[in-house]
């Protein structure tokens, strides 16, 4: 890929994201109701709840935490741009982990106990779905020879006929990245109130909107990963691609409705297992094939 | 236009109340009544709550409280009472351990009476409500000045 492909990449994600990230929170919600035989909110809702929370009195514990969320952010967002430049797996993954961390350090420096719970938790989601990620990179890699995203998009073979046990690892994880119950543990958008509000609970205002976006940016590309398993060289692929998208996105709302959450061991227990036995194996008999 | 009204999420607080003004709160978010289609979420955290919706008089153990919550909560707020002992103590408002209504504690916005208060009433109040936060949104666009200088002052 070129610097210019690069660029338009980063371009359109700056700016689409968003707009595209919001939209799919706000169907979503629209679902989840209609699952649950309500009407539900507007489609457009999410931008509203945006738009609300930059108007109301900025509140905040200290000063610092707005600066962990801001780099919360920025760091999200550079994820992205990376992803969409077509760069380097790896290199995607650690600043992924990197933007994860700044969020878990913010709610720990609130000093606020249901933060901290929810921080510790976010800890353990991270150390329950990071294996399979790292899996997923290998796992490209032994198909294209390439950790480089431009390579994999542009490669004559499809990922996923060599990584199916790879691809249901990690759509298996994605319900914790997405934040989906049964594995909400450290904050959800539901009304699971045991721990308040859990990592989210002492940013209020301009800091919750903050937050709000970045998600939005976060579940494009995460998404943009499901993608990659399904696009290659083909002119048609790309399309099969997002429609895979779509409907590993409606399955994660499927499963968002009909369970309630589970304690956290079993979501580390669940998600290595999976790792182990899908990951893995997959992994081994690639190897041994080629 | 503001878009608080859009999008307003909800604290409810059960005072001392029987639990019947309650299981209607509850009631306004089920299947048959909806709340969400209006954006209205039920929070339990009060840094993201815009309404907060007591049940219940005050009492000698819930006044500080109630108080918390809604000192936790960031402007705009608008705080609806609901059911008749939320309103003035209603049957309860002889014990002895009992203040009043919710408004000898905070300033209430909206009365919503009854006993129990029914689904449709509450999302009525709620309503009424959206239209007093339109109007506190706007009083904070006409004088921003002045809680930004007692910040400051604080801060010194
Ligand atoms: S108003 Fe009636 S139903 Fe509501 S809390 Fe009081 S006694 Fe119970």
């Amino acid at each position: 890929m070129n610097l210019a492909t690069s660029i338009i990449g980063i371009a359109a994600y700056l700016i689409l994201a968003p707009l595209a990230g919001g939209l799919l929170a706000g169907i979503d919600r629209k679902i989840s109701a209609r699952m649950q035989g309500r009407f539900g909110p507007p489609v457009l809702q999410p931008f509203y709840d945006f738009f609300k929370l930059l108007e109301k009195e900025p509140i905040t514990v200290n000063k610092v935490q707005d600066f962990y969320v801001m780099c919360f952010l920025i760091f999200i967002v550079i994820t992205g741009c990376f992803f969409f430049a077509g760069g380097d797996l790896l290199l995607i993954i650690f600043t992924l982990t990197l933007a994860s961390i700044f969020l878990v350090v913010a709610a720990f420096s609130s000093n606020s106990p249901y933060a901290q719970i929810g921080a510790e938790r976010e800890l353990l989601q991270m150390m329950a779905y990071e294996p399979m990620v790292l899996i997923m990179a290998v796992g490209f890699y032994l198909v294209n020879g390439s950790f480089n995203i431009s390579d994999i998009v542009t490669s004559p073979v499809m990922a996923i006929q060599y990584l199916p046990g790879i691809f249901l690892g990690f759509v298996f994880i994605l319900t914790i990245k997405l934040r989906k119950s049964p594995f909400d543990l450290s904050m959800s958008h539901h009304a699971h109130q045991e721990l308040v509000k859990g990592l989210t609970t002492e940013f209020s205002g301009k800091t919750m909107a903050v937050i709000e976006i970045a998600h939005w940016y976060e579940n494009i590309f995460l998404l943009g990963f499901v993608y990659l398993f399904f696009a290659n060289a083909l002119a048609w692929s790309p399309v099969l691609a997002v429609v895979v998208c779509l409907a590993t996105y409606f399955l994660e709302i499927l499963i968002d409705n009909n369970y309630a959450r589970m304690k956290w061991q079993i979501a580390i227990n669940a998600s290595w297992i999976v790792a182990i036995t899908l990951g893995f194996v997959n992994l081994l008999i690639l190897y041994f094939i080629s | 236009m503001s878009y608080v009204t859009k999008s307003p999420w909800i604290i409810h607080y059960d005072g001392s109340s029987c639990n019947g003004c309650d299981i209607e709160v509850l009631a306004c978010l089920t299947p048959m009544y909806d709340v969400e289609r209006f954006g209205i979420i039920n929070t339990g955290n009060p840094k993201h709550a815009d309404i907060f919706l007591v049940t219940g008089s005050v009492n000698e153990q819930n006044i500080n409280v109630v108080k918390q919550i809604y000192e936790q909560m960031p402007e705009p707020k608008v705080v609806v009472a609901i059911g008749i002992c939320a309103t003035s103590g209603g049957i309860f408002k002889e014990c002895y351990n009992v203040m009043g209504g919710i408004d000898t504690v905070i300033p209430v916005d909206v009365y919503v009476p009854g006993c129990a208060a029914r689904p449709e009433a509450i999302i009525d109040g709620v309503v009424k409500g959206l239209g007093v936060l339109a109007e506190k949104r706007a009083a904070m666009d006409q004088k921003p000045a002045a809680p930004a200088e007692a910040e400051e002052k604080e801060e010194a």
